[in-house]
């Protein structure tokens, strides 16, 4: 059993319509994910827009309510927890979101933003949290003299410190990054992904990382989890899933991210048309309508997830 | 092909007249394109690549914009002629393609009345012809069911076939140059590559030259011949692709190849820990003395804090804007 296990998580959100708010359909943006995050460790979950990443990482904490599934953090589930138990779990279970200009409230110091959790959720005295935020904001390299500053006077960059300065405030076990680097300038993303992994080696936290971008993804994660249309195709190690991709779905992916080498171009496999939508997402495998490989049985079966063996995961019925 | 060059830009300056003060957004940038070839721009937020592009186009109201130099497009300079002609250039001779497909239509007219647009004003041709030229335009850039499409609003296309549609506004009138700002950044990556991959059949068909700008390494490994790289407004780099990947000279060119992570390299290097490039871009109100980037760099000299560097060539196929070279 992991740090955090996850099983058969689904999120179905209703679409309304008319006068009388009809129901009249449920968008399928999770649509059962299983995945398991070990002590220490960092999984990618890595996807495409309306692939369901960012809705996984919110279930997870509750900050949407999940339709179905069970989310156990040391071992207990969390999904039928009752507001103070979820309370105090969320203290070890954090979050760290895309946009630093919007997930900072513009009317706090950053000094009453990192304070905040462990006023909430500590008994600490004044001086014990000066000491602390002092302690913070060193460790994610800004100058303490910076805390009384509000956050519009930081660059992306230095928000994002904030922000994980925030999540470290009451030491947790896990960390939900959710594409904490997208919004950066290559420069600076370089500058935070080597934050993360020093603050991951120092205090031996879990990260399951959320982004769009393969290249950040393989880079910082032990196991990458790959998601299409709410559910996960394919999960291996980092290793595995770079040299020995199985999911066709992958090879498209791996193949479509740019090299910044001059010398490999070409080679590449263009999937054709759009992500079908998840209102009415394709019978079968739902890659199939994309998948240049598929059979007969894609159209109509849906491919159980299975371990090919040494912990790699994939749902295809051509594996 | 090359038989000289199609664009040549000197000493292009752009400023912004602000309430903080005068922002000078390109400063002293000069470039070439060939006939038939990608030239790519790369560099950070607020380096000036795109207000470079706009430049070229005229495309910045003046006032706030001021722009000096000279953009020489077969043979004439740009910032010479009057508003009615560049406006004859415009989306015929030299096209732009944009970040945005969303905001850069126009979500009241028709796909096939914004694309038939260009035609009908640069080619002097009936709105029925103009629209067939539409729809076959739509075709070329591989929209399933053009006719159908041609008459659907923005809205109802999705982001990669937006780009495209933008695409076939842009190649509409068979342009020399097109200018491509970011014309992946918002699309998912399989759209991505859907996108390149077009961009490159369309260029070799109607022997374009493009010029990419964009952020992504990987995007100017893949498409760009030579390549320019811009900081807080300056080029301080131009090599051949091949050259600037193998040795980059700046250290602000090396500090960005160190800090992409790309599939493999951390099972190639062993490594977890990306190249860094110390600190934040300087804002263009408060500009460093001597090289703009001496505050970040770790080899900075006591000359770099002083006096500007001079551009270098090291040989006749690069620059380089350092004191290192010099």
């Amino acid at each position: 059993m992991g740090l955090l296990d996850v099983r058969g998580l689904r999120k179905y959100f209703p679409v309304h319509k008319g006068i009388l708010s009809r129901t009249v359909g449920l968008v399928r943006a999770v649509d059962g994910v299983s995945f398991t995050l070990e002590e220490g460790e960092t999984l990618g979950l890595v996807g495409e827009s309306g692939c369901g990443k960012t809705t996984v990482g919110r279930c997870l904490l509750r900050l949407i309510e999940p339709t179905a599934g069970e989310v156990r953090f040391e071992g207990r589930n969390l999904l039928g927890m009752d507001r103070e138990a979820l309370r105090k779990v969320r203290a070890r279970l954090q979050i760290i979101f895309q946009d630093p200009y919007s997930s900072l409230n513009p009317r706090m110091t950053v000094e009453e933003i990192i304070a905040e959790p462990l006023r909430n959720h500590t008994r600490a005295s004044r001086g014990e949290i000066r000491d602390r935020v002092s302690l913070l904001t060193k460790k994610v390299g800004l100058h303490p003299e910076q805390a009384r500053r509000y956050p519009h006077e930081f660059s992306g960059g230095q928000r994002q410190r904030i922000g994980i300065a925030r999540a470290l405030a009451l030491n947790p076990r896990v960390i939900i990054c959710d594409e904490p680097v997208s919004a950066l300038d290559v420069s600076i993303q370089a500058q935070v992904i080597n934050l993360l992994v020093q603050l991951q080696e120092e205090m031996r936290l879990s990260y399951l990382f959320i982004a769009h971008d393969l290249s950040v993804v393989e880079h910082i994660s032990d196991r990458v989890a790959v998601m299409y249309l709410g559910r996960i195709v394919e999960l291996a190690t980092d290793r595995e899933l770079y040299q020995n991709p199985q999911h066709p779905y992958t090879k498209a992916l791996l193949s479509a991210v740019p090299v910044p080498d001059p010398g490999v171009r070409g080679r590449r496999i263009i999937l054709e048309g759009d992500v079908p939508s998840p209102l009415n997402p394709p019978s079968g495998c739902a890659f199939h309508t994309r998948c240049r490989e598929r059979e007969e049985a894609c159209m109509h079966q849906e491919p159980i997830f299975r371990d090919l063996g040494d912990g790699h995961w994939v749902a295809c019925h051509l594996r | 092909m090359r038989q000289g060059f199609l664009l040549s830009v000197r000493g292009l300056r752009t400023r912004f007249h602000t309430y903080d003060g005068v922002v000078t957004a390109v400063d002293r940038v000069s470039l070439d394109v060939y006939r038939g070839e990608t030239l790519g721009v790369v560099g950070e937020s607020g380096c000036g690549k795109s207000v470079t592009a706009l430049s070229i186009l005229r495309l910045l109201r003046s006032p706030p914009a001021e722009i000096e130099g000279i953009i020489r497009f077969e043979g004439t300079n740009l910032l010479d002629l009057s508003r009615d002609e560049i406006r004859r250039v415009r989306g015929n001779a030299i096209s732009m393609i944009f970040q945005e497909p969303m905001t850069s239509l126009n979500p009241v007219l028709t796909v096939g009345e914004q694309i038939s647009e260009a035609i009908k004003l640069h080619q002097g041709v009936t709105r029925q012809e103009a629209l067939r030229r539409a729809v076959e335009m739509l075709e070329m850039v591989q929209i399933p069911a053009p006719d159908a499409r041609a008459q659907e609003y923005p809205h109802k296309l999705s982001g990669g076939m937006r780009q495209r549609a933008m695409i076939a506004m842009a190649l509409s009138c068979h342009p020399q140059l097109l200018l491509a700002d970011e014309p992946t950044t918002a699309l998912d990556v399989t759209i991505q590559a859907q996108i390149v991959d077009l961009m490159q059949r369309l260029k070799e068909e109607f022997e374009t030259s493009i010029v990419l700008i964009t952020h992504n390494l990987g995007l100017i490994a893949e498409m760009a011949k030579r390549v320019v790289v811009m900081y807080t407004g300056q080029v301080v780099e131009e090599a051949p692709v091949e050259d600037l990947f193998r040795e980059p000279l700046h250290p602000y060119t090396r500090g960005l190849l160190g800090s992409i992570p790309w599939i493999g390299r951390k099972l190639e290097t062993g490594r977890r820990q990306l190249q860094e490039i110390p600190g934040i871009v300087p804002s263009l109100l408060e500009m460093p003395d001597g090289c703009r980037f001496h505050p970040r760099c770790n080899q900075a000299m006591d000359i770099c804090r002083k006096e500007e560097p001079p551009l270098i060539e090291p040989n006749d196929r690069r620059k380089v804007l350092c004191w290192l070279w010099a």
